[in-house]
């Protein structure tokens, strides 16, 4: 597949139902009026020091500052999310795009299919449910989250903090 | 390209020679093992370099993956407000297996410092404040694990190892590199 065929901005983000757990699920359409940062990523268990989800995770008041939901995706089943979430003390959503195999991800063009697994690719969603920004990152780099948290800024109005 | 932001000013902890050609910046956590290996090669650096480089140092502490890497942090923190980061910042790389607050303490006596000023600034947490400002200018330059090193202000996406930042460095510092100035 092309590497450069991810959804860019401008276009309205597909909504998607995915679990994030054994019997809950997330929608994207929950957290309409409020930013959304989408990570697709490879899989679950990377080593912890260049772990993209642990560096997030560090993170998280960074993105809460802009009120912006965090979710990460990948094709790990959730029972592997619930222990790798576990074992990294994550706090934010894992969403597992299992069934079919990778189908959100195609969707947004984050898909490897020669590997079978997500790209690393990260998208902002405005609070209108449009993608305000998205990355692909080169294979073998993680992302780190400064296009991330420079998308936030530019989405502008007022900074919404949840309490 | 990510880029350092924002750029290494006098808040920085920072050794070599503060005109030199070349800036090195490591972002780390003195409990990641990524980061003890690192230790080594840097120093090699910094010898290798000489008075064309200068080193500076921010925090930024894995704190899930790594219980002790705020407090280590904050240590070093608390030597630097008696004149001691970079000893300390050594003795923490040199013994990243004993980092828990009786390890630290002993630290802190093997370099002469204040304990009682010590042991308070570390109980009050006077300088989380200051970790926190590095672990922020890391994700705004788009830190993406420990270590992350940035040369001249972009990041460094190659491996950690003496050639791979050598030739780095060489790149990174352009055409003044050889020419001797």
């Amino acid at each position: 597949m092309n590497r450069t065929s991810i959804l860019q901005a401008g276009l309205e983000a597909p909504d998607f139902t995915l679990k994030t757990t054994p019997d809950q699920a997330v929608s994207l359409s929950d957290f309409l009026g409020r930013p959304v940062v989408l990570a697709f990523y490879p899989a679950d268990w990377s080593p912890v020091c260049g772990d993209q989800m642990a560096i997030y995770n560090q993170l998280l008041d960074e993105f809460q500052s802009y009120d912006a939901q965090l979710l990460g995706i990948s094709v790990d089943g959730v029972w592997c999310h619930l222990a790798f979430a576990r074992d990294r003390k994550l706090r934010f959503p894992l969403l597992s795009d299992f069934e079919p195999k990778g189908g959100i991800a195609r969707a947004y063009g984050a898909y490897n299919a020669k590997e079978g697994v997500c790209e690393r690719a990260l998208f902002v969603i405005d609070r209108n449910g449009r993608v305000a920004w998205s990355y692909l990152s080169p294979s073998g780099v993680n992302p780190g989250a400064d296009g991330i948290l420079r998308a936030l800024a530019g989405l502008g109005g007022q900074r919404e903090v949840h309490p | 390209m990510s880029e350092l932001i924002p750029p290494v000013t006098s808040r920085d902890h920072v050794r070599g020679d503060p005109s030199g050609l070349v800036t090195l910046v490591e972002f780390g956590d003195y409990e990641c093992p990524f980061c003890g290996k690192a230790y080594p090669v840097i120093q090699a650096v910094e010898e290798a370099l000489g008075d064309r480089l200068r080193f500076a140092y921010r925090h930024f502490p894995i704190a899930d993956a790594h219980p002790h890497a705020l407090l280590a942090a904050e240590s070093a923190e608390a030597a630097d407000a008696q004149g001691m980061f970079w000893e300390m910042h050594d003795l923490l790389y040199e013994h990243q297996d004993a980092l828990t607050w009786p390890d630290i303490m002993q630290y802190a006596t093997t370099l002469g410092l204040d304990v009682e000023e010590f042991e308070r600034d570390i109980r009050t947490h006077r300088f989380a404040a200051k970790v926190r400002a590095d672990r922020h200018s890391g994700a705004l330059s788009g830190v993406n694990g420990t270590p992350t090193l940035f040369i001249n202000g972009f990041r460094h996406d190659g491996p950690v190892d003496f050639d791979s930042l050598w030739s780095a460095i060489v790149d990174g510092a352009g055409a003044g590199f050889y020419g001797g100035a």
